[in-house]
């Protein structure tokens, strides 16, 4: 168990993640993040049968700051909105100033003047730390169940 | 008042005899995709369906498909692969589920048929009736021979660990298929060395299948499209390559040399507007190539076998790449990342870190796939129309530049030939 504090630290966190990602502001997404890290993005088969392959697979801050400069200068796609829901953390473990933690998330996608699909389903597998800044991501695994994607996956999840 | 003419092909044909202007209605036409399934992916070609590493074990079976035919590719106690229809001999039923496994029979859940993981039918329940009061009722005709009723098997061929297969079993041999100069590419990279899977990546297209074989036959867009591509040098027009294809022209192996990282040129990077100098990336890992000996030279050889794969060797990471049709206006594409058993632990990490630029969120390949989207688009809204794939000129030949479609003309000359189009 945790403490309400820490309890709500969290669930801020979760949601300002998705807050970030929605509103399209990858320094505040960056800056959720310690600086030794990881963002993987990977398919729930290579997960589960033990392959390493991921769709994205960041691991570090830099390397993240490597993304975001791919999403807004070098990257060319059809623009679209995402809309993620998020469902409450799930406390796996507590040890100290890290806390690992998973949660189930949808994601939306709306192109221009089209209709609203479900874009991505699965589940983000968390450790996050304590640091003076306050509770930031040291690493974020999203496991997702579409494992056909619908196109290409662009803007992180 | 005067009409446009209709934006409608009225009995589609294709003007002259050249290959530079391709139709819009060769993407948007149900009845000529249809004709493709049957003529490409089910006839005289052999299809990708998966590498010998996907099933180590006696067994072990992978379902994939060749063109829209789900199929299932077996290794058996022997050893061997094989590679059956997925369709019971019964009512037709596409029986297998799993995307993988291991057993040692297919069953059919409906009536519990049951077959070898070659394919042959063992057991029919109650093929010789059953007792009811003293006396048999029901079974099977006498004449019924399981013999006559196992599930569609398929000619296999595999070479330096890909497995192909074919409906066709009069088809030529894989090394006739490939030719000399494609075959010489295949086991470059496929030299026999036993291969590790890495995983898969999986999108669906919402593009006419011949677009992604277009995409890799295509050196144009890579130096424009994929600024990552420019600017550290990887893909550059003024980069030392070479074009070749097999004698049909339907294969091409695309072979580039890395060079140039961050120099400027007047014709290549003046005027292009994806050419950051500026550009840094923050963590060099995402770069950190190594030369390995076996590439003798090219830093990049992408090859396409049609009508199926694509085999890419992108500095260090080394993929295959299924088109899987779904109807003229869709495909599935599966990569599967691979790397070499006799990798380090270093080099398998660099290839997994590499694949970043690769796949449905690569920084490289995410947006193929949307261009391809955006292509059938434009088809669609004016299907009499037709594209103009004239860079260098609007003959077919190898070169020793990228600054041609030639390999795209050629898959249409073979097209059309084998079309009847």
């Amino acid at each position: 168990m945790i403490d309400f504090t820490t309890y709500q630290a969290l669930t801020q966190l979760y949601a300002d993640y998705a807050a970030a990602i929605d509103s399209e502001d990858w320094d505040q997404w960056v800056s959720l993040f310690s600086e030794e890290c990881e963002y993987k993005v990977q398919p729930r088969e290579n997960y589960e049968r033990g392959f390493p392959l991921c769709t994205l697979a960041l691991i570090s801050r830099a390397m993240l700051k490597d993304r975001v400069y791919g999403i807004t200068e070098t990257l060319f796609h059809d623009p679209y909105y995402q809309r993620h829901v998020v469902g409450l953390p799930r406390i796996l473990k507590v040890e100290g100033d890290v806390i690992e933690a998973e949660a189930n998330y949808a994601v939306f996608r709306t192109k221009l003047s089209q209709e609203s699909t479900v874009f991505s389903v699965g589940r983000y597998l968390d450790r996050l730390r304590k640091t003076p800044e306050g509770l930031k991501f040291e690493s974020r695994l999203c496991i997702y169940d579409t494992e056909m994607i619908p196109n290409s996956i662009i803007y992180p999840i | 008042m005067r009409n446009n003419p209709s934006v409608f092909p009225v009995d589609p044909a294709w003007e002259g005899t050249g290959t530079s202007r391709i139709p819009f209605w060769a993407y948007t036409d149900p009845a000529i995709y249809k004709r493709e399934l049957d003529r490409l992916f089910y006839n005289k070609h052999w299809c990708y369906v998966g590498l010998e590493a996907e099933v180590p074990n006696p067994g072990d079976f992978k379902r994939t498909v060749v063109g829209e035919r789900s199929v299932i590719m077996t290794r058996t106690e022997d050893g061997t692969i094989h590679v059956v229809e997925n369709v019971c001999a019964h009512r037709g039923m596409q029986f297998c589920r799993e995307r993988h496994g291991n057993k040692k029979e297919l069953v059919c859940p409906y009536h519990q048929w049951n077959y070898t993981l070659k394919g042959d039918l063992q057991g029919v329940p109650f093929r010789r009736g059953v007792k009811q009061d003293g006396k048999v009722v029901g079974g099977m005709p006498k004449d019924f021979k399981v013999e006559d009723h196992g599930l569609t098997k398929l000619k296999v061929a595999t070479r330096g660990g890909v497995v192909f297969a074919s409906f066709d079993h009069e088809i030529e041999s894989l090394e006739d298929f490939m030719g000399p100069e494609i075959i010489k590419y295949f086991d470059r990279l496929f030299n026999g060395r036993q291969l590790k899977i890495l995983g898969y990546n999986r999108q669906r297209i919402p593009g006419n299948w011949k677009l992604m074989q277009e995409n890799i036959k295509d050196p144009y867009h890579p130096g424009l499209l994929h600024t990552w591509f420019v600017t550290y040098g990887l893909w550059r027009a003024d980069n030392k390559s070479e074009l070749k294809m097999d004698a049909r022209h339907r294969h091409a192996a695309m072979i580039s040399t890395r060079n140039n990282a961050k120099v400027k040129s007047e014709e290549v990077t003046a005027g292009v507007t994806s050419f950051k100098e500026s550009m840094q990336v923050n963590d060099p890992r995402l770069l950190d190539i190594v030369q390995e000996d076996w590439w003798g030279g090219p830093t990049a050889v992408m090859m396409t076998l049609f009508p199926s794969v694509i085999f890419q060797q992108q500095v260090n990471s080394v993929s295959t790449r299924h088109i899987q049709p779904n109807g003229n206006g869709s495909f599935d594409f599966v990569w599967t990342h691979f790397a070499f058993e006799d990798d380090t632990p270093e080099m398998v990490q660099r290839r997994l870190i590499q694949a970043n630029l690769f796949g449905p969120a690569g920084f490289v390949s995410a947006d193929d796939g949307e261009v391809i989207e955006l292509s059938q688009f434009g088809f669609e809204q004016k299907p009499a129309h037709r594209a103009v794939a004239e860079l260098g000129g609007t003959e077919v030949g190898d070169t020793d530049h990228m600054v041609t479609e030639t390999l795209i003309r050629g898959m249409y000359e073979y097209w059309r030939e084998a079309m009847g189009v």
